[in-house]
């Protein structure tokens, strides 16, 4: 089976990828989702607020996904469900499986990687305790209550204040649970205010700062939590242990790029944001593999991943429509690196000659920072300065960069906070 | 009337019910769980030790040395994972190295072959993330790792099939003596039974008092353990032990059988048997003893914690043997580590107890083989399609992060002796044990529980009675 | 309640309101902490009538393990969020449905209507 381009996921991201490249002319695209409809983690997230950006409408998920399902289906663009890719190879091939074809080889001449996130479980942050049942991760409860229709349990206390944990305090409380609390171990909440907003003080549900859980008890269902405050190395303060009793505890504590098919293709991964380290034109360390979405980093804003997945499927398109000669190694290739108070940017590596105009460098700080600049430098000199009133790590800021400014580097890049 | 009862469906009883199938008995195999292999032996180091360790005029050494070398036949005709890789005991001083002597010895007395000495630097090119200040260590190349609770289900499994009769979340309250045997009083009603064998692990004692005079005390000693990820799990290639002190017995550090790697476990008295919370402040001791063997840990890749309970008997040996005051009421108790390593030994000897007892016993047909278990992520690609045009559920990944189909949890969850539970589903076909521990599967797995097995889903269980993990319907 | 705090959710900054009943201003509050006048708006509009778009699932009819996601179609009292999830707990929908379907008109007298969000057949 041949394909010019093979999108892996049917999330926000590998729709919009797909839709994106057919309208710069590709014809031959296949998209791949593993699950039973398109559509991707939306189809779960039937809160609003998703297209606030991109279509100045408050949608809620499956509104959302239905918008760029319907061009997919509209454009004739191929795709497989319930369908599984087993591994990438270096010369794109994919080794995919489903029920009716069995298992099968795809050549593709570019891929696109939009398979997504999953979210840390418990072990990954090592709370001690016992292993009872009633321990979920957000998404998890969010999927059981809101497409399938069954409740998680009765009285819960939420870790994490990620946004899923935030519309799930909100979910359980309207389905006729009771939430104890939300805590959160960082002095700041980690989702967006108007869901710390319309989720919790809307319900009166505290949230609690600096705080943990810290041990679970219950030998068949949980039967409660222990709770503390941390200081600020997040180290526990002593004698302030508390124990909060439910059947409930929901881990809101972090989403990780899902990258195993990547890695079995051999991408460099950034562990930074653990997805694969890409240049100006989301285009990985494999030449014809491109990635978007939450497999690139965590974004906050779907409206983003759409931006983002449509700008991968046009570079994939122009990939595929240049000829072998024309897909020489680019030349001046710059690397962009995150200096003070930055966590991370994208894309990690620039090719200057081949920039369009301009340059958006995605970045997140890793703390709240009040009246600063942020600094793009270059060889000891700045390129640009821009001024920020306040920025939070849990919201990712970008900054345009003219092509004009860049011409003349040649050194890697670094971006601080000042 | 049973010709023999086994009480406790675990390592032991498994294997002992299994051994036993080969003869022309009617046996039940008992344990107040709903599933096998629930209690030690799903929660240890999943190592068969070569058998140095143990003294060498003790039970433990006995059994442990005759049964190590019975896991190759035994984990081909029931096919579980099991492999030699070998064990280093690593010394960091003069007294670690006297020590290592010492376990060379004993192990020779004891009958164990292939054990070398090494020195630091050997050692190291052997196993190249030991540290660096190891100064020797004692190379056993007959220790290996193992599935247990595979091994413990597959046993059930073929005993089944072999005529043995299983019958969970049944737990024994009462026994009384009979003039042929004895009535064991269960919250299921009477069983009566010939012969019956006490496999209860932690909770021998209790079994053993209700029958006998002679008692003894088990004392429950918890151990804890972090599990890693598969991405770190060839850190270290063979089974790495410290030397024990009179301090402990060291951390081991080992690879499982599925490509993960086990840290642990750690050893606590403690007051109620069954449990098995995790501490933090152990965890760190066990964390901080560790880095000495392997000093770059990369514990930021932890996919989980888990403790298990063992059962240390007062009398610091086995105790496998028929009562002297009740004929045809057999202990097989106090079976603490390397009890894993001398169970198919243990089970071997115990068969031979109830030929005496009976003076002889008939054997039959006996099918010492397992239903070959499918693990589709190991098949080749031409095995994957034919797999899947044969038979389509094979085509439906459930569990994304281990690869493991529709197909392999029907087969997990209809098999004798077969889960029905998450976990039960978990512990025979590994959906859920991979990075995201369940979060993409869960509601899957559940799904096809109750499809199975024709329940609703709010009455599909996580483990143990109680392990609920639906509420009710939202609506 | 003299006084009482909010954080806005406008944009970004959050800034932290501080609302103080006030019967001498023109809307009966006086609002400070806000950095702009939208920020004063909402603490008002959240002081007089705090609205808020329900979203919540219902039953389909003859299918188990399956939920429609609906919403309301416009913004409703939030001190009425809880009895319209009290009507929602009663109702059945027939399949097929499509996204934007209308399922209950004025869902109690809030003015709004109930819509499915999601079409399935």
């Amino acid at each position: 089976m041949n394909y010019d381009l093979v999108v892996i996921g049917g999330g926000p991201a590998g729709l919009a990828a797909a839709i994106s490249a057919r309208r710069k002319g590709i014809k031959d695209i296949l998209i791949i989702e593993r699950d039973r409809e398109l559509g991707g983690i939306l189809n779960q997230c039937i809160h609003n607020g998703f297209g606030l950006h991109l279509f100045k409408k408050e949608l809620t998920g499956p509104e959302y996904a239905k918008c760029f399902i319907d061009e997919v289906r509209e454009l004739n663009i191929d795709y497989k469900l319930n369908t599984f890719v087993l591994d990438i190879d270096d010369k794109k091939e994919l080794s995919v499986i489903n029920s009716r074809d069995g298992f099968f080889k795809i050549q593709a001449k570019a891929i696109i990687l939009a398979m997504g996130c999953r979210e840390r479980p418990r072990g990954a942050i090592n709370i001690p305790g016992s292993r009872p049942s009633g321990i979920f991760t957000a998404g998890t409860a969010q999927r059981l209550i809101n497409m399938e229709g069954y409740m998680v349990g009765k009285k819960a206390v939420i870790l994490g204040s990620g946004d899923i944990g935030l519309i799930m305090a909100r979910r359980l409380t309207l389905e006729g649970a009771k939430v104890e609390a939300v805590a959160e171990i960082m002095p700041y909440p980690n989702g967006l205010n108007r869901n710390i907003v319309q989720c919790l003080e809307d319900f009166n549900i505290p949230l609690l700062l600096e705080h943990t859980v810290i041990e679970i008890k219950g030998k068949d269902r949980l039967e409660g939590v222990i709770l503390a405050k941390v200081d600020e190395n997040r180290s526990v303060i002593r004698g302030t242990e508390k124990y909060i009793e439910c059947d409930t505890l929901i881990l809101s504590v972090g989403l990780i790029p899902e990258n195993e098919l990547s890695k079995s293709a051999g991408i460099e991964i950034d562990p930074l944001t653990f997805g694969p380290i890409v240049d100006e034109s989301l285009e990985t360390s494999i030449k014809g593999i491109f990635a978007c979405g939450n497999v690139l980093h965590v974004h906050d804003l779907v409206d983003n991943v759409t931006l983002e997945a449509y700008k991968a499927g046009e570079k994939a398109a122009e990939y595929i429509k240049k000829t072998s000669k024309e897909r020489v190694l680019k030349t001046k290739k710059v690397k962009l690196y995150p200096g003070n108070g930055i966590r991370y940017v994208l894309p990690q590596y620039v090719n200057i000659d081949d920039l369009d105009n301009n340059l958006k460098l995605f970045f997140r700080v890793n703390d709240i920072y009040r009246d600063i600049e942020i600094l793009i430098e270059s060889n000891g000199s700045l390129i640009k300065k821009i001024k920020k009133n306040q920025v939070f790590p849990s919201q990712m800021e970008s900054i345009t960069l003219d092509k004009k400014l860049l011409t003349e580097i040649d050194q890697e890049i670094l971006i601080n906070v000042k | 009337m049973y010709d023999v009862v086994i009480v406790g469906a675990g390592i032991i009883g498994t294997f002992i019910a299994r051994e036993l199938s080969r003869y022309d008995l009617k046996i039940l195999l008992l344990d107040k769980e709903n599933d096998v292999s629930n209690g030690t032996t799903k929660a240890n180091t999943a190592i068969i030790h070569a058998g140095f360790d143990a003294p060498y005029n003790s039970k433990m050494g006995y059994f442990n040395v005759r049964g190590n070398p019975m896991f190759d036949k035994i984990c081909h005709e029931l096919d579980v994972p099991f492999k030699r890789v070998g064990s280093l005991v690593l010394a960091f001083d003069e007294e670690d190295l006297r020590t290592l002597e010492k376990l060379y010895e004993n192990g020779s007395k004891s009958g164990v072959t292939q054990m070398e000495i090494l020195d630091g630097e050997e050692a190291q090119q052997i196993e190249a993330n030991i540290s660096k200040k190891v100064k020797g260590a004692l190379y056993a190349k007959t220790a290996g790792i193992i599935g247990p609770w595979e091994l413990a289900i597959a046993l059930a499994e073929n005993a089944m099939e072999n005529g043995v009769d299983l019958r969970l979340n049944t737990e024994v309250m009462d026994v009384t003596r009979l003039n042929d045997g004895y009535s064991i009083v269960t919250n299921k009603g009477n069983i009566m039974s010939k012969i019956l064998i006490n496999c209860a692990g932690v909770h021998a004692d209790k079994l053993n008092n209700m029958v006998s005079n002679n008692r003894f005390k088990i004392i429950p000693k918890k151990g804890q353990y972090f599990l890693l990820d598969k991405t770190v799990g060839n850190l270290v290639n063979k089974i790495i032990f410290q030397c024990p002190t009179d301090r402990g017995k060291g951390i081991v550090v080992t690879p499982t059988v599925h490509g993960n790697l086990i840290i642990g476990p750690d050893s606590e008295i403690i007051e109620e048997k069954e449990d098995t919370a995790t501490e933090s402040h152990r965890l760190k001791f066990i964390r901080q003893v560790a880095e000495k063997s392997v000093p770059n840990i990369p514990f930021d890749h932890v996919i989980t914690t888990f403790a298990g309970v063992r059962a240390e008997p007062d009398t610091g040996d086995f105790i496998i043997e028929e009562a002297e005051d009740s004929p045809g009421f057999i202990n097989v108790a106090g079976i603490k580590s390397p009890g894993l390593s001398a169970s198919p030994a243990i089970a071997e000897y115990v068969v031979n107890l109830v030929k005496e007892i009976y003076g002889s016993i008939k054997e039959k047909n006996f099918n010492p083989f397992r239903k070959r278990v499918i693990r589709f992520a190991k098949l080749s690609d031409e095995e994957k399609d034919e797999l899947i045009k044969k038979d389509h559920r094979y085509g439906n990944i459930i569990c994304r992060c281990e690869t493991i189909t529709e197909g392999e949890i029907i087969d997990a969850i209809h098999r004798k002796a077969g889960a029905t539970t998450v976990d039960g589903v978990k512990r025979r076909a590994r959906p859920g044990s991979g990075r995201c521990q369940g979060g993409f599967c869960l509601p899957r797995v559940m799904e096809l529980l109750a499809r199975e097995k024709n329940k609703n889903m709010e009455e599909i269980l996580k483990d143990g009675l109680g392990s609920y993990i639906l509420t009710g319907r939202t609506k | 309640m003299d006084k009482i705090e909010k954080t806005c959710i406008i944009c970004p900054i959050g800034c932290n309101l501080i609302i103080e009943k006030d019967p001498e201003s023109k809307d009966g509050y006086r609002v400070s902490g806000n950095k702009c006048n939208r920020g004063l708006q909402y603490a008002i509009e959240e002081m007089i009538n705090p609205t808020r778009i329900l979203t919540s699932t219902v039953k389909i009819r003859g299918v188990s393990n399956k939920m429609l996601p609906v919403r309301t179609d416009r913004a409703i009292p939030k001190g009425k969020l809880f009895q319209v999830m009290d009507v929602l707990k009663e109702l059945e929908v027939e399949l097929p449905i499509k996204a934007g379907d209308l399922i209950i008109e004025n869902i109690s007298n809030t003015n709004a209507n109930l819509i499915a969000s999601k079409s399935i057949v």
